[in-house]
């Protein structure tokens, strides 16, 4: 208390260090020595480690399971497998051969059925004609499951990429078609009337307003699309591949290579968590406007 | 020849002559607008007031070329309105900012690319010119107004219709947006038609104030107090309480017959809640 002027100084930083969501972490009465800072700050990162607690404990069981061979391989491989298979397979460039088809697959699959749903939905959504015309057909054909096609889509282009494609492509159609329809339809009428007033042409307002207005929407739908994507990918490459991560599973299921399954499942994973972060990034950066997709702060 | 590049928009920034013959406004059998007259000379400020749902809206919509009328004409400097006009430019009770556009480019709506440094400076004009790069949702509402106003006078319109844009706005704002509006229309002389239903607003700003009641003009009174007015000024209360007294007055219906038939309340007992 002698000198208050660093005992405030000290409060300033400890106070500073108060996590910013739970400042009952700290207590403000023991805060005037550098150590309750030091106490502090190791509470913040206790705090920051907690949610990693429990998934890295079950590694680590499951590590020491196999390793005293509690759990057999067959049923799963030790975790230290598991990357190790992923390193060979990395290494020798095999890896890379697989996620590329897949991905591919994939990608040129959202591209058609993607592409296909987002055309026909602005144009369902801009033109009643069209509405009347088509919906109807649409919705009746949506509730058929893309996986039921699955024989006849053998029997119509055999077991190639074709089926593969046509599959994915069915699949992510409908939830863009769908979102696409709505955000237009959902677009405010009165920013239309007021583009009308304001000398837009045709054109303008389709860029300036109805689009920017279906935009979330439409990307809604990708996001959704993008689950399908993977999901229907996976089947479709446990049919029958010549290459591809599902090949690659396959593959690895006849020699009872478990390690390798699950690299395997552990790819789809991330690449669906990789087409998730970029359907994320795309809404920040799109819909940065919207005060939902605003990070406090600036 | 001078006369057709007078009329011409660069040729003359003032405002418009404004003849509205006979015009009456059905949707389907309910008449919202009747016969309705009205001239409008080249600046002139024009209020509209009544009770929700009299029509004043309706008449607003049709000037704008929104509404095709059932009958009757609107002549726009001697030639009949058809469809939306260049001329006009409409400020919407809510602002109709596109929330996907920065400020600056709200303002620019429409705009060819060469006169976009116009934007910068009409923003300048109502007071925003350091807010353009701000996202509308940031705004407040008087601010959105204000650059809802700034969109409609880039385009330099010969005619502002001006749809109760104050409407949402608080008291204290609302008086702001007074003195903004008044001081830019004097500046620039468009002719200017308010609908709203607040009286004061209508006596602060109008040279002329007219009551709409049951889709009929009842009411066309001129405002001669000098500007800039002051609310608290005798002639401007004496003139708002008129005003005021005469659209509160009871509409002169006839009298409906009471349905003896049903239980509810008489349909008498219902005319209060308008």
């Amino acid at each position: 208390m002698s000198n208050p002027s660093i005992q405030e100084l000290q409060t300033g930083l400890a106070s500073a260090s108060v996590h910013p969501e739970q400042p009952w972490l700290l207590l403000q009465e023991g805060v005037t020595s550098p150590w309750a800072a030091l106490v502090a700050s190791l509470q913040r990162a206790l705090q920051r480690l907690l949610p990693w607690v429990v998934p890295v404990g079950l590694i680590v069981v499951w590590q020491i399971a196999s390793s005293l061979g509690w759990l057999s391989t067959r049923v799963l491989p030790a975790p230290l497998d598991v990357i190790r298979a992923a390193w060979t397979l990395a290494v020798s460039g095999e890896l890379w051969v697989h996620v590329k088809v897949s991905a591919g697959r994939a990608l040129a699959g959202l591209a058609i059925g993607g592409g296909l749903g987002l055309l026909l939905g602005l144009l369902t959504g801009s033109v009643r004609f069209f509405e009347t015309l088509l919906d109807s057909t649409i919705q009746m054909v949506r509730n058929i499951p893309a996986l039921a096609l699955i024989p006849l889509v053998i029997l119509w282009f055999g077991i190639d990429e074709t089926a593969k494609l046509f599959l994915i492509s069915v699949s992510v159609f409908f939830p863009i078609y769908l979102n696409t329809f709505h955000g237009i339809r959902n677009v405010d009428p009165g920013l239309i009337e007021m583009g009308r007033t304001y000398g837009l042409s045709r054109w303008a307002l389709y860029r300036e307003i109805i689009l920017p207005g279906a935009l979330s929407s439409i990307l809604v739908g990708l996001r959704f699309s993008l689950g399908l994507m993977w999901v229907i990918l996976i089947v479709a490459e446990t049919i029958s591949a010549q290459a591809g991560i599902g090949y690659l599973t396959m593959n690895a299921r006849e020699f009872l290579q478990t390690d390798i399954v699950l690299v395997g499942i552990l790819l789809y994973a991330l690449l669906g968590k990789l087409a998730d972060v970029f359907a994320k990034g795309l809404e920040r950066y799109w819909l940065r406007w919207h005060p939902g997709y605003q990070t406090a702060g600036h | 020849m001078t006369q057709s590049s007078n009329t011409g928009k660069t040729g003359n920034p003032g405002g418009v002559r404004l003849e509205i013959r006979g015009l009456t406004k059905r949707y389907g059998q309910r008449e919202v607008l009747h016969n309705a007259e009205l001239t409008i000379e080249p600046g002139q400020f024009v209020a509209i007031v009544g009770r929700s749902g009299c029509g004043k809206s309706t008449l607003l919509r049709l000037v704008a070329g929104l509404e095709k009328a059932s009958a009757g004409s609107i002549v726009v400097d001697a030639k009949p309105l058809d469809g939306l006009s260049d001329d006009t430019r409409i400020m919407f009770q809510d602002a109709r900012l596109l929330p996907w556009k920065r400020v600056i480019d709200n303002v620019a709506l429409g705009l060819p690319p060469a006169q976009r440094s116009a934007a910068a400076d009409v923003l300048g004009r109502v007071g925003l010119g350091d807010r353009g790069t701000e996202w509308p949702a940031r705004l407040s509402g008087g601010q959105r107004q204000r650059v809802s106003l700034a969109r409609a006078l880039v385009h330099n319109p010969r005619l502002l219709l001006l749809d109760e844009p104050l409407g949402a706005l608080d008291a204290l704002t609302r008086i702001e947006m007074h003195r903004l509006i008044e001081g830019l229309w004097q500046a620039s002389g468009f002719t200017a038609l308010l609908v709203t239903h607040d009286v004061q607003e209508a006596v602060a700003l109008a040279d002329r104030v007219i009551l709409i009641e049951d889709g009929r003009i009842a009411l066309d009174e001129t405002i001669a107090l000098a500007r800039p007015r002051a609310h608290g000024d005798a002639g401007f209360a004496a003139l708002e309480k008129r005003i005021l007294d005469r659209v509160l007055q009871r509409p002169q219906l006839e009298p409906v017959p009471v349905d003896t038939s049903w239980p509810g309340l008489p349909a008498h007992g219902l005319r209060w809640a308008v």
